[in-house]
């Protein structure tokens, strides 16, 4: 049983593709997350950590996750290539779970101000928070 | 519009949403979890110091690690299959057994974690 309507039937807005954004971000950070566990196995993590430090690696490949691991070269571990790479898995994940914060928010309150309250802080808080996390990644 | 439910808490405990219900709830908590800890997790990295490093004693417990890693395992194996599930929407027909699925993968998954957080804490 199909129930879909054609494109140009469906409303697009800004919901709809955020809608989607959540969704295809959710699979740009699995393939930033598997792409800084393939490049750890491959820099030596094998030998040179434990899974927990590997994970955390992967979820964040900031040099600071494997300061206190047995890795030879760390400055393999902090080239631009990984600090763009945390960068942008950052930004993904930030903006992921600040809308995610606002769709929460939306489920308990209803009223027209209170929801353009709740979007107005969900922007100052990527405002706020965007460049202290890549301060932390860059410094 | 506004907030007005004439459901008491009672009755709404008691809704029988099965596991779409409970995928969504452990998914909202995962979320709120994850948010929690990565905000205050780069708010201490960001200040450093005392502050900082006293978050970072928590972040490194073992209690803190299963919790935590409860909320960033189930948000990610649930929110891969709510993207396949709604990216190719005919698949939805089989979304009970997608949740099988689901639990197949996290709870083995979840458990050897938690067997190794914590042999390691015990000094393994």
């Amino acid at each position: 049983m199909r129930r879909t309507l054609p494109l140009n039937k469906r409303g697009l807005n800004f919901e709809t593709l955020m809608w989607l954004f959540t969704r295809l971000s959710a699979l740009g950070m699995y393939a930033f997350i598997l792409m800084g566990a393939i490049g750890a196995l491959i820099m030596g993590a094998r030998t040179q950590m434990n899974m927990a430090d590997l994970m955390r690696w992967s979820f964040m490949p900031n040099t600071t996750h494997v300061q206190n691991t047995n890795v030879l070269d760390l400055s393999m571990w902090s080239n631009p290539f990984w600090k763009v790479s945390a960068s942008l898995l950052y930004l993904l994940a930030m903006a992921h779970g600040v809308h995610g914060l606002v769709v929460v928010c939306d489920d308990y309150i209803a009223g027209v101000t209170g929801r353009k309250i709740v979007r107005f802080l969900s922007i100052v808080v990527m405002v706020v928070m965007g460049p202290i996390g890549l301060m932390v990644i860059w410094a | 519009m506004g907030l007005n439910r004439n459901v008491s808490l009672n009755t709404g405990l008691q809704y029988k949403g099965r596991e779409p219900m409970l995928t969504f709830v452990l998914h909202r908590i995962g979320g709120l979890g994850i948010v929690v800890f990565v905000g205050t997790h780069i708010l201490s990295s960001f200040i450093g110091g005392q502050l900082g490093h006293a978050g970072n004693v928590v972040y490194e417990s073992w209690i803190f690690q299963i919790i935590i890693f409860f909320c960033a395992t189930f948000h990610a194996i649930n929110g891969l299959r709510i993207t396949i599930l709604d990216l190719w929407p005919p698949l939805i027909e089989h979304q009970r057994e997608a949740i099988w699925i689901e639990f197949a993968v996290f709870i083995p998954l979840y458990l050897i974690a938690v067997y190794v957080i914590i042999h390691t804490a015990l000094g393994g």
